[in-house]
This record gives structure tokens, C-alpha cells and sequence, in this order.
């Protein structure tokens, strides 16, 4: 589409737009963010300067970003995803030389006043970059495999150097996400089937090569495997995080043990309560009730995103909206799933709960652009 | 670029279709989410609120007051004290160098106690006390607790600890505590949780190991809060213990510190028993340890001078050592050469210095023989001859089924540790032990408590407390429990005629108040409180023919491992008997000469209820007895140990 359709058909400008906002979306992520602050409020014991302040802060900086990109057209985003891929691109490489180790992995750039986590940044800059294109690929070559070429190497190369941060949660989360843009697009299924045999094989791989020169994963995360196989197997060792995450979530029952007196986290049984672990808070302290409503909420936001999609003509819009649908699903079935025990732990955030500003910004960030496209959308 | 409409709408419907499908993808997993959200909640909550709790909440044993041992009268044997102590936490002290720097001015604290803290401090959470030094006098405690602003994280802390005031007058009977080792564990079947605290400390021998039960008492405990390193949120639960119930023993603490300080440091036993109950009234090992040592964890060089002394300080010679009783078993014989109408009062033997049995000569002690002698003078001068021939009529069974009867070779029931049976030897004993058939020459040795006759002075005691009141007196040690008196039966009558009992009485009688009698020097020069006992020297070693040609060596020309062991039974007053006493003086020489009159002194003592009067001894002994009785290191009446006296 070019510029000049938009001047046919009808899309909203100047403070119309404000009306065209789906505000019901941003009213979920409210939703989601007070959860988040109330649950940071009572991790601290009550103390609002230590998390739960600061995040305040971070939301209230990226809405007004998203906000900021939202009333921006579509169109400038789309002209723009190219020079985000490379710029997140080079940043990723930054990092891969010079960039901060923490816990293990090289992930930071640090700036002083913030630290940027470029493989964060990537996530939306990757869907942008697909989303375009795609729209620029004529229909039919879609399912070319020269064309398919392409857009997988724009996957696999950053993720290959966010894998060697190493960072597997955030690897993953890029070929899925990818993967789902490029399924969106009408990439033919055999493709697909294709790399699910090969991902089959390669996991294949991964178990039998395991203790010899060649094995394929760290050690540390084979023993992520292990653990989640069979956290019970080492309870005070690797399966601790598990099974104490267990613990906090089993034991809050239907309703869970009031506001502030969850045990599990009070006590500090609960490892990363503030940060990728804070659903096991919520599930101690609101149990069962608490946990169906914050699914609930994210099954509201996922709604409204296809949703959006779906009615979007625009197959740069139509795609961006799949992407972010998709990353904002994985960051939260990733959580979920390596918190109740269903995968391994791999240090993924939930989504506007978890404290931590990099995943944050970026999801209010993609935030934004969901809302130009919604914005923007032609009628 | 341009493209078709139409293009545009295909696209746009192959988008829908797709996001539709991982719209139905995404709602799958989410269905699979939410049923995990109810298994972990719902399904399996009661499980996992259990596994909550026991991570919230530890129970802590709190540790009981032991129960104190008290001797007859109530005076403390073995107590618990005060232990001052200094703990110190990391997060309390901030900078641990300086404050244990601090520390060492006011403690003396080695190089090696500040490696040790500092090592434990760096091994544990910031929260957890570290001990830094225990068993600080009340002065260093209170310099610290005065000093408490400058040390920051420093606490003085209390604990209680074993403490026998009367240090090495009951360390036989009453033994010792320790911290409770693997090897305890394994020998019961469901320990009590207490043993696993961390040094708690449980009976390891003696009275401390035997009333252990009764002693400890019944742990309390409290359940906290906990959080995930151990630090104590809160206490949510408070349920006391039972102390250990106070033991009362039959012991008289002065008494044995007499028996102690009286025995010195000559490797020995002595035993006073009430012969109306059984009640023990002294039992002294000598040398003797401090089990003080014992409770702080002896060190290797006071281990091993306990060890390596021949005396064997460690030993309870009272029940554990047994000795050839010699002379003293005569009793045994004559009983039951009575018992059996193999002799009576009147009946007499010669005594030419010697029987000749087979061509081998047993040999009496005196060289030229006593002549004609009846029972009485046979047990007053210790004829062996006598008893050489009486005891083949009698036959060794039979002797040994009277000396059960009188306690002998059978293990009594006593609180104490390492209790000997003795040896009371029979030929189904013999063919036994030895596989080996019994000869007459056997039973001749055994007559007169040589051969392989073993007895400890408990047996002896009792042995002695049985002839003097003709029943079946059973030892006992602990009095009463908690202030409630034990009760005793009253003792079964052996079953012998009065005659009988009181002609060998008689004998005993005349052994110290004969003019002829072995024991004529030891006796007590006071109608009211004449002593009748029976002296025995038994041989340790085989005395040659040739030898016996030459002159038999006199025992102070023998090393001291070769001398005979010194033996004395007794039972006073003579004709109304209270109490019996038994002396082994191990190496001593002659039963007479060492041990009566350490027996003298003992009943003496029991029976006055005091210091020994001079004037109770015979006339030409007073002042020698005098200088000897002021001379003894006694305790003050509070239990202290007066000064050395210089010389």
C-alpha cells in the first residue's frame, strides 16, 4: 500500500485520533500494571520505595512513549523498521563484545542512567522488520524459497547472537515469534512442518550428544533440563526454585492468604519473587481467583490485539499486530509455564508485572505501535 | 507499488484465516495454563499447604534441667551450673577483627579460639552466634556484659552444664556426662529427638548412665518462624519441658569422702553397706579422677596420665575388680561344710603346717602348724588346714552353691557400670571353661578362696552383710527418687539355724577380739562397738617349693605387682551388726596389716556418725591413730577442699 491509498480511503488525524485509540487496551495494561505494583508493594514487605515506586516510574515513562508512538502514523513506523532492525541489530552486537555480564550472560549495555538489554529491543524490532517485509513481498512469492530465505536469516542471525549471550528464553521467544509472523504471512505449512522435524531431530540431538565434547547447550542448562524433568530430584539444589514456586502456588488454595501474608515470600522462600517469579506471589497471596483473573486479563489484551489484526486491511498493520499478539503471549506462557513447573526455567518476565524496566518499555513501546496500527487503520 | 485489489483481499483473508488458527493455539494453551492454576490450587493445595507450613514453621526442642544427685542426707553430688558464655554475630558486630580484639582484652582468647570464630563466622549466616568462649568466670562475664556498648554484636549468654562439686569422691559410683557421641546412637533403638541436639550432654557411665532415664527428664519444645536461611521471625509456640527428676542416693557424702581421703593413693576398695536395708553407704575406688574433666571433654594429656597410671584410677575397683577372696572365703566354706553336717561347732582337725594330698603338700600359712583346732579357731587364726579338709568333705559343689547364697559370683543389681559376676568355680564350671576335669586339689585352693575363685568387695560385702544378719540382704544405691522414698522388702532369712550363723560369728568375732585372733591389732577397743571380720591375703603369684625351703620372700622385698592383694571383711557391732565394710588393698600384703585397719576406721566412722574417737582404739594405737586421723584431708562441711597442709 502506498502512501497515496491512505489519501482514498479515511484515517483519522490531528486529535480525532484520540477517539480511535483503543483505550480498553490500555485500560488492560493498567489493569495488569496495578496487579503488578500491588503485588511489588507487598514482595517489599509493605515498602513502596524499593520496587514498587520505581516501576511506577518506568510504566509512567513508557505509556507516555507509547502514547507518543501511538498518535505517530503507521506508515512512519513501517518506513522505520528497517532502521530499527539495524540499529538493534548493531546494539546486539555491542553487547556481544562489550557488553555487561550478569548473572551469567552478557545482556546489558550499561548507559548509566538505564540499562538497555538490546535482545529486549529486538524482539519488537524483528516483527517490525518481517511485518515490512511482507508487505513488501508480492503475495505469490511468499512461499518461494528463495523469499523464505530471507526472513529466516533475519531471525536466525540475531538470534543466534542472543543465544550466545547466552540467553535462551529470549532466542526462543525471537524464532516464535518470527515463525508466527511468517506463518501470518502465508508461508506454506510444509515449511513449517519442515522445521518442526528438524527442531524434533535437533532435540534429539541435544539428549544424545549430552557428556560428550560435542553436546550442543551449557551444562547449566542441561541441568535446567533435569531440573525441570525432575525438580524433586534436588530439592535444595537446582529444583529449589521450582519447588518452592510450587509450594507458594499450591498453597494458596481457591482464594489464596490475603493481601501481604503470603509465607512463601514474606519468609523469602521464594527465589526472583520480584522479578520472573512474582506470579508464585500472586498465586500465594490471591490464589486460585487471582490467578484465573490476571489470565484472564492477558486472554482480554490477546483479543484485542488479533482482534485488531484481523479487522486491519493493512498487511503491514495486520502483521505488526500478529507479531506483538505473539511476543506478548509468548512472554507470558513462557513465565507462566516455567513457574508452575510445565517448563524450564529460562528467565522470561511477565508481562507489566514483573520488575525490571527493559521488557517493560519494550512491550509498552510495541504497545504503542499496536495502537498506531489500530489508529491508523484505514476505513 | 501497486498491486490488485484483489491481491490485497486474498491476502487480507489468508491473514485472518492464519491469525484465526494461532488464535485457536494461543486459547488452547491458555486452557492448559488455567488447568494447571487448578491442579496446583485446587486439586493439590492440601499438599502443598503442608509442604508451606513446614517450611514456615521449625520446632525447636528446648533442652531439660537434668536431674541433681543427692547424697543420703542431701547434700549435691552432681548439679547443673551456670556456664557463662560469649556468643557473637556477624551482622550484630559489623567489623569482627576489631570486636574480637576488643574481646581479648577482657577474655583470654587465644590465637586459635579467633581462627576458629572467624572461620565459624564465615561459614554461617550473618544472624547466627557464633560461641566464642565458654566457662568464663563471673568476673570476665561481668567485665563484658560492663563493656557491652563498646562490643557490638557481643552477647553473654547462659547455659547450664554438668558439675560435681565433690570432684573425685564419686566418680566411680556416680560417673559422668559428655556430649552424646555416634557410638551411643547406634545402641538405642528410638533415640529421644534430644539426643540429636548438638552437645547435649547424657550419662556415660555409673549412676549418670544407669538412671539416665530417669535423670534427663522430657524435652519441651517451641515452634518458630522460620525464613528461608533459618533466622528466627518469630515464636508462635511455647510448650515446657520436664526436668529430670532429682536422684537420692544411699550414699553418705561424708563418708565417702573419709572412705576417699583414707584410701589415698593406694590402689584400693572399700565398701560400707547398712546391713538392715542393703543401703550402701560408702563405695570408694582409690585413685580416684576428677569427672569434671570428663565433662568439659578430657584433654589427651590428662587422658593419657589417667591411662598409663598402673593404679588404674579409672577402674570402680568396688564392683569391677575382682580379687582371689583368700582367708575371706572361709566363711563360705565353713558355712557350708555346716549347712551340710560335715562338721559342727565341736568338730577339730590337726593342722601339722601342711596337708598332704596325693603327694602334692598344701601349705598353711603357718610354717609349723596349728595343731588341733576347731571352727572357731580356724576362722580366728586362719587355719587353712581346717579348711583343706573340710572342704573335700563338703565337695566344691556344694561350696559354691552356699557361696551363692551369699552373694558371690553373680552380678548385682546396681546403677553402676562394669559390674563383674566374679567366678565362683564348680566342675560343670571347670569342664567348661577349661575342658578340663576337676581335682580334688582344685577344691583345696578354692577352700580357702585361692585357685580360681574371684570376687569383687561388693560380693564380699554382701557376702559379709549376709552372715551377720542371717538373711538375704540385697545391696541398693538409690534411696529415693524425687524426694519419694524407694521402698525395700524386707530380707528373705536364708534359711540357715542360728547356730550355725553364730558360730562362724563367733569365729569372725574372734578373729580381731582373740588374743589369737590375725586380726587382734585392728580391733576396736569399745564393748558397744566391737568389730567381728575375717582377714584374707591372697597370692598373685606361685610361691616354689623351693622358696617355701629358703623362706618365703616377704612381700615389701617383692615389687609392688607382685605383693599379695590385702583383704578384709567386717560387720560391727559385733553382737547387734549395723553396718559391714569390705577393703581390698590391691598389692597390700597382709589382709590384717593393710586392710582391717582401714575397715576399723570405716565402721567406725558409719557408726558414730563422726570423726573416729582415739579413745575407741586400742591403748597403745591412740596417738598414732590421732595424728593419723588429723592428718586426713577431710572436706569442710560445705564441701570444699581445705588447703594443703605443708609440710
Amino acid at each position: 500500500m502506498s502512501f497515496l491509498e491512505y489519501r482514498v480511503k479515511f484515517a483519522p488525524t490531528g486529535f480525532a485520533k484520540v477517539l480511535y485509540v483503543n483505550w480498553s487496551l490500555y485500560l488492560l495494561v493498567c489493569a495488569c500494571a496495578t496487579i503488578g505494583w500491588l503485588m511489588l508493594y507487598s514482595i517489599s514487605g509493605g515498602d513502596m520505595q524499593q520496587w514498587a515506586e520505581p516501576q511506577m516510574k518506568r510504566l509512567g515513562v513508557g505509556m507516555v512513549l507509547s502514547l507518543a508512538i501511538c498518535f505517530t502514523p503507521i506508515w512512519f513506523w513501517r518506513s522505520m523498521s528497517a532502521a530499527a532492525y539495524i540499529v538493534t541489530f548493531a546494539l546486539l552486537v555491542v553487547v556481544h563484545f562489550f557488553g555487561a555480564v550478569g548473572m551469567g550472560a552478557q545482556r546489558w549495555i550499561d548507559l548509566g542512567f538505564i540499562r538497555i538489554q538490546p535482545s529486549e529491543f529486538m524482539k519488537v524490532s524483528l516483527v517490525m522488520m518481517l511485518a515490512t517485509y511482507y508487505d513488501w513481498l508480492e503475495d505469490r512469492k511468499v512461499s518461494r524459497l528463495i523469499w523464505v530465505i530471507f526472513p529466516v536469516m533475519m531471525i536466525l542471525v540475531p538470534a543466534v547472537l542472543v543465544l550466545m549471550e547466552p540467553n535462551l528464553g529470549t532466542t526462543l521467544m525471537l524464532v516464535v515469534a518470527g515463525a508466527s509472523v511468517m506463518f501470518a504471512a502465508g508461508v506454506s505449512l510444509w515449511y513449517f512442518l519442515a522445521v518442526m522435524g528438524l527442531i524434533g531431530a535437533g532435540i534429539a540431538g541435544i539428549f544424545l550428544l549430552r557428556g560428550t565434547p560435542w553436546q550442543l547447550i551449557h551444562d547449566y542448562q542441561y541441568k535446567r533440563i533435569d531440573t525441570f524433568l525432575d525438580p524433586s530430584a534436588d530439592p535444595l539444589g537446582a529444583g529449589y526454585n521450582i519447588l518452592q514456586a510450587k509450594i507458594a502456588l499450591g498453597s494458596g488454595g481457591m482464594s489464596g492468604k490475603g493481601f501481604m501474608q503470603g509465607t512463601q515470600s514474606r519468609l523469602n522462600f521464594l527465589p526472583e519473587k520480584h522479578t520472573d517469579f512474582i506470579f508464585t506471589t500472586l498465586g500465594e497471596e490471591f490464589g486460585f481467583v487471582g490467578e484465573i483473573s490476571l489470565l484472564s486479563l492477558y486472554a482480554a489484551i490477546l483479543v484485542f490485539l488479533f482482534w485488531a489484526a484481523m479487522q486491519n486491511k493493512d498487511r503491514f498493520s495486520a502483521l505488526l499486530l500478529i507479531g506483538i499478539g505473539a511476543n506478548f503471549f509468548l512472554y507470558l506462557a513462557v513465565n507462566l509455564a516455567m513457574v508452575m513447573g510445565m517448563a524450564p526455567v529460562v528467565g522470561v518476565p511477565l508481562p507489566f508485572l514483573s520488575y525490571g524496566g527493559s521488557a517493560t518499555l519494550v512491550l509498552l513501546l510495541a504497545f504503542g505501535l499496536a495502537q498506531s496500527a489500530i489508529v491508523h487503520r484505514l476505513r | 507499488m501497486r498491486r490488485p485489489v484483489r491481491d490485497l483481499e486474498d491476502s487480507a483473508r489468508r491473514i485472518n484465516r492464519r491469525a484465526l488458527f494461532m488464535g485457536g493455539c494461543i486459547a488452547a494453551t491458555m486452557a492448559v495454563l488455567a488447568g494447571r492454576m487448578r491442579y496446583l490450587g485446587i486439586d493439590q493445595t492440601d499438599a502443598f499447604s503442608l509442604l508451606a507450613e513446614q517450611n514456615r514453621v521449625n520446632i525447636q526442642l528446648l533442652p531439660p534441667a537434668r536431674g541433681l544427685i543427692l547424697d543420703r542426707n542431701g547434700k549435691l553430688i552432681a548439679g547443673s551450673e551456670q556456664n557463662y558464655r560469649v556468643v557473637i554475630t556477624r551482622e550484630g558486630a559489623g567489623d569482627v577483627d576489631m570486636v574480637l580484639n576488643r574481646l581479648s582484652h577482657l577474655i583470654p582468647l587465644t590465637e586459635s579460639d579467633m581462627a576458629r570464630v572467624l572461620k565459624d563466622i564465615a561459614r554461617n549466616a550473618a544472624f547466627v552466634p557464633i560461641p566464642v568462649a565458654d566457662r568464663l568466670t563471673w568476673q570476665e562475664f561481668s567485665s563484658i556484659s560492663l563493656n557491652a556498648p563498646a562490643l557490638p554484636g557481643v552477647t553473654p549468654d547462659v547455659g547450664l552444664s554438668r558439675r560435681y562439686p565433690r570432684d573425685i569422691d564419686f566418680a566411680h559410683v556416680v560417673g559422668y556426662v559428655g556430649p552424646v557421641s555416634e557410638k551411643d546412637l547406634e545402641g538405642i533403638e528410638n533415640p529421644d529427638p534430644l539426643l540429636h541436639i548438638p552437645k547435649f550432654q547424657i550419662g556415660k557411665i555409673g549412676v549418670e548412665k544407669w538412671k539416665e532415664d530417669i535423670l534427663r527428664g522430657s524435652a519441651g519444645n517451641r515452634k518458630i518462624e522460620v525464613n528461608h536461611v533459618g533466622r528466627v521471625m518469630r515464636e508462635l509456640e511455647r510448650t515446657e519441658g520436664k526436668s529430670g527428676a532429682d536422684l537420692t542416693l544411699t550414699l553418705d557424702a561424708d563418708v565417702q569422702n573419709f572412705l576417699q581421703v583414707r584410701l589415698g593413693d593406694q590402689s584400693a576398695a572399700c565398701i560400707v553397706m547398712d546391713v538392715q536395708n542393703g543401703d550402701i553407704i560408702g563405695a570408694v575406688s582409690a585413685p580416684s579422677f576428677d569427672p569434671n574433666l570428663f565433662v568439659r571433654g578430657i584433654s589427651n594429656d590428662n587422658y593419657s596420665t589417667l591411662m598409663e597410671n598402673d593404679h588404674r584410677p579409672l577402674a570402680n575397683k568396688v564392683v569391677q575388680g575382682v580379687y582371689p577372696p583368700g582367708s575371706t572365703f572361709k566363711i563360705v566354706t565353713a558355712l557350708s561344710a555346716l549347712a551340710n553336717g560335715q562338721i559342727d561347732v565341736d568338730t577339730t582337725v590337726f593342722c601339722p603346717g601342711y596337708l598332704d594330698f596325693g603327694g602334692r603338700k598344701f601349705h598353711c600359712w603357718k610354717t609349723g602348724g596349728h595343731g588341733k583346732v576347731d571352727l572357731a579357731r580356724a576362722l580366728a587364726e586362719s587355719c587353712d588346714v581346717f579348711f583343706y579338709d573340710v572342704a573335700q568333705r563338703v565337695g566344691i559343689d556344694k561350696i559354691a552353691e552356699m557361696g551363692k547364697t551369699m552373694g558371690l559370683g553373680q552380678r548385682h543389681d546396681l546403677p553402676m557400670s562394669a559390674i563383674s559376676e566374679g567366678i565362683l568355680p564348680t566342675k560343670e564350671w571347670k569342664q567348661e571353661r577349661f575342658k578340663q576335669d576337676w581335682r580334688i586339689g582344685d577344691t583345696i585352693n578354692a577352700s580357702i578362696g585361692q585357685g580360681y575363685v574371684l570376687a569383687s568387695p561388693l560380693q564380699l560385702a554382701v557376702m559379709t552383710a549376709r552372715v551377720a544378719t542371717g538373711r538375704l540382704v540385697v545391696p541398693r544405691l538409690v534411696k529415693a527418687v524425687d524426694g519419694v522414698e524407694v521402698p525395700v522388702d524386707e530380707a528373705l532369712p536364708l534359711g540357715m539355724p542360728t547356730s550355725q550363723l553364730d558360730s562362724v560369728r563367733s569365729g569372725m568375732t574372734q578373729v580381731v577380739n582373740g588374743q589369737h585372733g590375725t586380726s587382734y591389732a585392728a580391733r576396736i577397743d569399745n564393748d558397744a562397738l566391737r568389730m567381728a571380720g575375717k582377714s584374707g591375703t591372697s597370692q598373685v603369684r606361685n610361691i616354689s617349693a623351693a622358696e617355701r625351703e629358703t623362706g618365703v620372700v616377704t612381700n615389701t622385698d617383692l615389687p609392688w605387682k607382685a605383693r599379695d592383694h590385702a583383704l578384709f571383711v567386717a560387720f560391727a557391732p559385733a553382737d547387734a551388726p549395723r553396718y559391714a565394710v569390705a577393703v581390698v588393698v590391691e598389692h597390700g600384703g597382709g589382709g590384717s596389716s593393710a586392710a582391717a585397719p582401714i575397715a576399723r576406721d570405716a565402721l567406725l566412722r558409719v557408726m558414730t556418725g563422726a570423726l573416729p574417737d582415739p579413745m575407741d582404739y586400742p591403748e597403745n594405737q591412740r596417738a598414732r591413730i590421732e595424728t593419723m586421723l588429723k592428718e586426713l584431708r577431710l572436706r569442710r562441711a560445705d564441701g570444699s577442699q581445705p588447703p594443703e597442709i605443708k609440710a
